[in-house]
């Protein structure tokens, strides 16, 4: 069975007078340890489709299962207990926590677990050590470059040891050379067993991916 | 890294906003720990007024009859029936309800002696209760202690033309004048004062009683009940309030204590409002960060508790620190507004636990709402899934 398993899942929004299908009816399969590129123009739906993945955003109609689990069956705050233990995010923004150190950053998802505070500081020390921030670790998001703030994201998304990492467009904001650090770091982690889906508008990040899903108008092409 | 690291270092780290909220609740809380303490200050000082000015319960015989006197002319009266006050009926006094109220209780004989060819009206008293009593006597000499010493008020010593130190006769006995009364503009400056046992049986009334002055102290006992307490204890007796010295002063204060209440319920509204309006800023500064606690798996109650922490240590803060304010502004207001320089700051352990359990009350409560609204914050907001 494929670790995440959509079926048939629209999503419209009301805007204004009229309703926007930002994802008629898509299918899709992700196996365990897969590293998928979602791509798309602007509009085409990849976005709802992450947010969606990632169990933030209910669809309008069809089904999303993660490791067998049908993750909109369960209720909003069983949700939340789901996305803590199996799922990590990277946002385009980074959105580091601005008043928290880079390790308290990491740190953030095991702020809700029942786990000493001293393992909590190793985890996450440790995994800033496999995003390559050993060091600036007690620095402000301001005090860091782009690049190691989309460390700190990625140390942040995989702290928790997820089953999956989603990332919306994680090099966005950052300059050609750090991008590809970045798309390095990415496949060096699903290299070491990660699952890793990715949404993104460079195609020359798919190169690093085993599969790309394109998105047109709210369908897989 | 816990819930509450995350609350504490937002706070650290947003000082202003912090300082703003802390400051803005502070006032508040100083504005109702100086109200409450100056109303409390000044009820302590107006009553250990009322026990220096004197009598505010008069025990006199019950009689069937009405005087007859106005503004200092007697016109004499009708009178019949007259009952008198036993002496050994006075010890009831001190079992009433509100005995420990009792300040002092000071009862007297009068009658009319001939004293060097002058009518004079003696007056027995025990000396040491009337000068509890009476703070405001300015004795030249002093106070009687023996049974033929006696003291003599201004007027009836110029009368009788004699000075301390000399003796005068009554009913055929010598008694050394030790003290004169300096003037007190009432009747007291024409009595000649007594030993109490000695005046009865001058005046051939051992055990008996013409008037009793008590001294009542009203803090927490409404004077009515005082009177109807002894009036029980004395059914021979008529006990009357002096109304005006008691129900005037406790008026004046109790009009303060409304208008402190009123100022302190407005306080406390302008207080919430700053504490809600800051949090419900905040909180919408912070969609982004709270859409991100919510996408990492942070529940509902997870950004509640975040929020209402943050607003609980700036409660406390403000508490502390708003108790401190509020007694140092009441230390410096309260010469201005009491009646004597002296009077002396209450401090209330009620008013301490009581303003800091307030303020933590406010911050809770006014950002009961903001954090409502931020754990029901769409987490796709960090997304920008829209």
């Amino acid at each position: 069975m494929a670790l995440i398993e959509v079926r048939e899942v629209s999503k419209s929004y009301a805007s204004g007078d009229e309703t926007v299908d930002a994802l008629r009816g898509v299918d899709i399969s992700i196996e365990q340890g897969e590293f998928v590129t979602i791509m798309g123009q602007s509009g085409s739906g990849k976005s709802t489709l992450l947010s969606i993945l990632g169990g933030l955003n209910h669809p309008s109609h069809g089904t999303v299962k993660m490791a067998g689990v049908d993750i909109y069956a369960l209720s909003g705050e069983k949700r939340a207990d789901f996305r803590s233990q199996k799922l990590g995010f990277v946002f385009q923004s980074f959105n580091l926590i601005p008043y928290l150190t880079a390790v308290e950053n990491v740190m953030l998802p095991l702020a809700i677990c029942a786990m000493k505070s001293k393992e909590k500081e190793v985890a996450a020390r440790e995994a800033l050590c496999r995003v390559g921030l050993g060091g600036k670790t007690d620095r402000l998001p301001n005090q860091l470059s782009g690049g190691e703030q989309e460390r700190v994201a990625i140390a942040r998304a995989i702290v928790n040891r997820p089953e999956i990492v989603f990332a919306d467009e994680p090099t966005g904001n950052l300059d050609s050379k750090t991008s590809l650090e970045m798309m390095n770091l990415f496949r060096a982690l699903n290299q070491a067993g990660q699952t890793v889906v990715m949404v993104t508008h460079n195609p020359e990040n798919c190169d690093y991916s085993d599969r790309t899903i394109h998105l047109k108008d709210g369908l897989v092409e | 890294m816990k819930l509450h690291n995350i609350s504490i270092n937002n706070l650290k780290r947003r000082k202003a906003k912090m300082a703003f909220l802390t400051i803005g609740l502070v006032v508040g809380i100083a504005t109702i720990v100086t109200l409450v303490t100056l109303t409390q200050s000044m009820s302590g000082d107006i009553e250990r007024k009322m026990d220096e000015f004197g009598a505010n319960i008069l025990i006199t015989p019950q009689q069937n009859g009405l005087a007859m006197n106005y503004g200092g002319i007697s016109l004499g009266g009708v009178s019949f029936d007259q009952k008198e006050i036993l002496e050994s009926d006075l010890a009831g006094i001190s079992t009433i309800k509100n005995s420990k109220n009792i300040s002092a209780v000071a009862p007297k004989v009068l009658g009319g002696v001939q004293v060097a060819g002058h009518q004079v009206l003696l007056v027995g008293v025990q000396f040491e209760k009337e000068l509890k009593l009476k703070q405001w006597w300015q004795l030249f000499g002093e106070a009687p202690k023996a049974a033929d010493e006696v003291m003599l008020g201004s007027e009836a010593a110029r009368v009788l033309n004699l000075m301390t130190g000399d003796t005068l006769e009554m009913k055929g006995e010598r008694f050394k004048v030790t003290a004169i009364l300096d003037q007190t503009g009432s009747q007291d400056d024409s009595l000649v004062f007594a030993d109490l046992p000695v005046a009865q049986r001058l005046l051939d009334k051992q055990g008996r009683i013409n008037l009793v002055e008590v001294a009542a102290l009203c803090s927490g006992c409404p004077i009515g009940d005082m009177v109807l307490q002894i009036a029980e204890k004395l059914p021979n007796a008529k006990v009357s309030a002096i109304q005006q010295v008691v129900e005037g002063r406790l008026k004046a204060l109790d009009q303060f204590r409304r208008f402190s209440y009123a100022m302190a319920g407005v306080v406390i509204f302008i207080g919430s409002l700053i504490v809600f309006v800051t949090m419900m800023g905040s909180v919408n500064e912070r969609t982004t960060e709270i859409g991100v606690f919510r996408a990492i798996g942070f529940r509902k109650s997870h950004i509640m508790r975040i929020i209402l922490l943050e607003a609980a240590i700036v409660g406390l803060l403000a508490g502390f620190l708003g108790y401190g304010a509020g007694m140092g502004g009441a230390k410096l207001a309260l010469p201005f507004m009491a009646e004597s320089k002296q009077a002396p700051l209450v401090w209330d352990a009620l008013v301490a636990f009581g303003s800091v359990g307030l303020s933590l009350t406010l911050a809770l409560l006014a950002s009961l709402y903001p954090a409502l609204h931020a754990s029901k914050m769409d987490p796709t907001e960090a997304l920008r899934a829209l």
